[in-house]
Formats: C-alpha cells, sequence, structure tokens
C-alpha cells in the first residue's frame, strides 16, 4: 500500500476537486441567476478547499509534484474520490440531491478532522467546515423545497435520489487506509458517522416528501480507485484539455 | 535605512483597499493576522476569508505593492490559515463603512439588521450567495431595493 497519509489526503482533495469541477460546468446554465451565483460560489470553495489539501498531499507524497500536477496530470485510476461526487450533473434537482448527500458527509467529516492529530489536518478541516456548513444549510434547504414542491419537483427529486442513493454507501465503508488514518488518530470512525449523517439526512429526506430506496447496497471503488464509474474519464477529459494540451501554460 | 516600526505599518496597511469592496481596508477585514520584522525582511501573516476567494491573491500583491512604495525593499507574505478567518474580525470602522457603502455588516443572528439605504427592519433573503464569496442577496420590502449583505462566519 501506498502512504495511507497521502492516500487519505488524496481522498479529501479529489473528493472536492471532483464536485468543484461538476458544480462549476452550471456555470452559466442554472435555471435563475441566483442559482447560478450560488452555485459558482459553492463550487469556488471546493476549489479551494483542493488546493489545501492536495497542496499537502505534494508534500507528504515528496516526489517533486504541486497541487496542480495532482489535479492536471492523474489519469482516472489515480483518482480517489467518492464515486457520489464523479456523478454526472443531471438536472438541477440531481446536482442539488447529490449536494445535499455530500454535505452532510462532509460537514460531520471535517467536523471530525477539527480533532485530528495531525495539526496540518485540523487546520484545513477548521477552515473548510465553516464553509462546508454554509453549503449544508443551502443544499438541505433547496432539496426540501423541491421534494416538498409541485408534483413534478417531487417526481425528479425521488427519482435523483432512488439513483443517487446507492452511490451514498462508499461514504462509511472503512478500508486499510481509513484504519490506518483511524488508528494514527486522524481519521473519524465511520460506523459511527453514518449514524450521525442519519440523523442529518433522514429527516430532511422525510420533510422533502421522499421514500428512501429499501436498499442499503453501495456502488465501490472510487475512493481507492479501484472502479471508477464512466463519467469521472468523460469531466477529466474536458477538466484537463489545457494542461495536458499546453503543459505548464500560464496566462 | 532606518527600520519603520510596527505600529507604522499596520497603519499603512490599513489604507491598502480590499480589491472586491475597495471602502474597507485590509485590516478593517481582518484578515491581516501578524506583522513583523525578520532580519530585514518584513513578514506579513495574511488569512484568507474563503478558501477559494479569488482576491487572496490580487491582496497579497496589493500589499507588496504598498510596502515597496513605502520603501520596504524586501517583503514576505505567509499565508496562515489557523485560527480560520471569522467575520468578528471586522473592526468597527468597516462595519459602519460597510453600511455606508450600502453592504449589510454581518450579524450573528445571520441576516441583516436592516435595510443599508432606508434603514428599515423588514427584509428578506433572495439567496444565500451573492457577488463574491463573501457576500449573500437579501431584499429591502419597504424601499423594494436589493442589497447584498456581508455573511457572517
Amino acid at each position: 500500500m501506498t502512504d495511507p497519509l497521502f492516500e487519505y489526503l488524496l481522498r479529501q482533495g479529489d473528493n472536492a476537486l471532483v464536485l468543484g469541477h461538476r458544480v462549476s460546468e452550471w456555470c452559466g446554465m442554472a435555471p435563475a441567476i441566483e442559482e447560478d451565483i450560488a452555485l459558482a460560489n459553492t463550487g469556488l470553495d471546493l476549489i479551494g478547499q483542493t488546493q489545501m489539501w492536495l497542496g499537502y498531499a505534494a508534500e507528504v507524497e515528496d516526489k517533486d509534484r504541486d497541487a496542480d500536477a495532482l489535479a492536471f496530470r492523474r489519469d482516472v485510476w489515480d483518482f480517489r474520490n467518492l464515486l457520489l461526487v464523479e456523478q454526472t450533473n443531471g438536472d438541477f434537482g440531481k446536482t442539488l440531491m447529490r449536494q445535499f448527500l455530500f454535505d452532510a458527509f462532509n460537514v460531520l467529516n471535517l467536523t471530525a478532522l477539527t480533532q485530528a492529530s495531525d495539526p496540518r489536518i485540523a487546520e484545513i478541516a477548521a477552515k473548510t467546515v465553516k464553509e462546508a456548513e454554509y453549503h449544508l444549510e443551502r443544499s438541505r434547504e433547496t432539496v426540501i423545497a423541491l421534494g416538498d414542491g409541485t408534483e413534478e419537483s417531487n417526481a425528479r427529486m425521488q427519482k435523483a435520489l432512488t439513483v443517487l442513493w446507492p452511490f451514498a454507501g462508499e461514504m462509511f465503508v472503512a478500508d486499510d487506509v481509513d484504519v490506518a488514518m483511524f488508528d494514527a488518530g486522524i481519521a473519524p470512525d465511520l460506523t459511527q458517522l453514518r449514524k450521525d449523517w442519519d440523523v442529518i439526512v433522514l429527516p430532511s429526506l422525510n420533510s422533502a416528501m421522499l421514500t428512501v430506496p429499501d436498499s442499503d447496497f453501495a456502488h465501490k471503488g472510487g475512493k481507492n480507485g479501484v472502479r471508477h464509474t464512466e463519467h469521472l474519464g468523460h469531466m477529466l477529459a474536458t477538466m484537463q484539455y489545457l494542461q495536458r494540451a499546453y503543459p505548464d501554460a500560464r496566462w | 535605512m532606518t527600520r519603520a516600526s510596527v505600529e507604522q505599518i499596520w497603519g499603512w496597511l490599513d489604507a491598502v483597499p480590499d480589491p472586491e469592496i475597495p471602502v474597507i481596508s485590509v485590516v478593517d477585514l481582518g484578515i491581516v493576522r501578524d506583522v513583523n520584522w525578520d532580519a530585514d525582511t518584513l513578514e506579513v501573516a495574511v488569512t484568507p476569508t474563503y478558501s477559494g476567494c479569488p482576491a487572496t491573491r490580487v491582496i497579497a500583491m496589493d500589499i507588496e505593492t504598498a510596502l515597496m512604495d513605502r520603501g520596504v525593499n524586501s517583503v514576505r507574505i505567509k499565508t496562515q490559515i489557523s485560527p480560520p478567518w471569522t467575520t468578528d474580525w471586522l473592526s468597527d470602522k468597516g462595519r459602519a463603512k460597510l453600511e455606508e457603502y450600502g453592504i449589510a455588516p454581518p450579524r450573528a443572528a445571520g441576516g441583516p439588521e436592516r435595510c443599508p439605504r432606508c434603514k428599515s427592519t423588514d427584509v428578506e433573503r433572495i439567496s444565500q450567495f451573492g457577488s463574491t464569496p463573501c457576500k449573500a442577496q437579501w431584499r429591502c420590502t419597504e424601499c423594494l431595493e436589493p442589497f447584498d449583505y456581508f455573511k457572517c462566519i
């Protein structure tokens, strides 16, 4: 296994990077200007967070790569993000549902990481959790408003939940890296995190008049990089194009 | 050359405007965390408001330029993320200037106290986000003008 700390930092950074890029795909296309701005701001926060996580990952790796090299010069199999965040935007409802499921996890995960034994991780978590809380407030409210909206918006949110639910479970499945980081006093216990996540997510989905799928089947393979969904490669083709075509381009 | 005192430097920095909200200075905004001399190099610790705020780099450049103009030849800008920036660090002078400029200052209650224009307390939220990462959009239901609210974090 490669250094678990490096792997763990890539996971944090890649979640922020991939979701940040996905959200930025809405720029100029959201249903209302306020939503366009909200999505762009959320994406911006996430890309800023990416710089801190991947910047630290690069230092830990110590192989003369920086955050940009990690973001733009790795291929699909080297990405360590959750499958959830690489799923396509779909309609506005699906984008917000994906955001909500992740935000609830992100807030709990970052809150726990503020107590990490690694001071740099604790610092980054303390900085980013404030932004994550703000994102959660909005995605939660919007999911409830759309779920408990019209017949059409409710149907779309239900469809989004049904499609995305099997991708939520991966967040809570601990593997070797999670265990090593837990033992090092860094990562939280994911079983407990799941319970806390349920406390945030389930009542909100209930208020949104949505039915949680009756299966806890979970797609896996994102955070360990074993099997990403086909969508990530397409996304990277766009995201990395410039640095691949014109390496080290500056302006 | 004699080195300028740290107090004097704080005064100079208080004249460096925030690039996106030029009525307040970088000191008013609370992002300058420390100023000290390391031999002949002036070290300035700056903390970002939001992780992805694009103004952060411009601010570092503006600070460097302002200090060079005052004759400080060697400046090192240090990014410091801990403790994380909070709107509690906005100065009272900064808050007053924000309101005068038409931006409602942050409040722990989570929303603006009043419309920065007509001062009515009948206000409603349009969106949690606004034209910069640090602002949200609100509207006055009395004078009907939309206005920016400086988010409280």
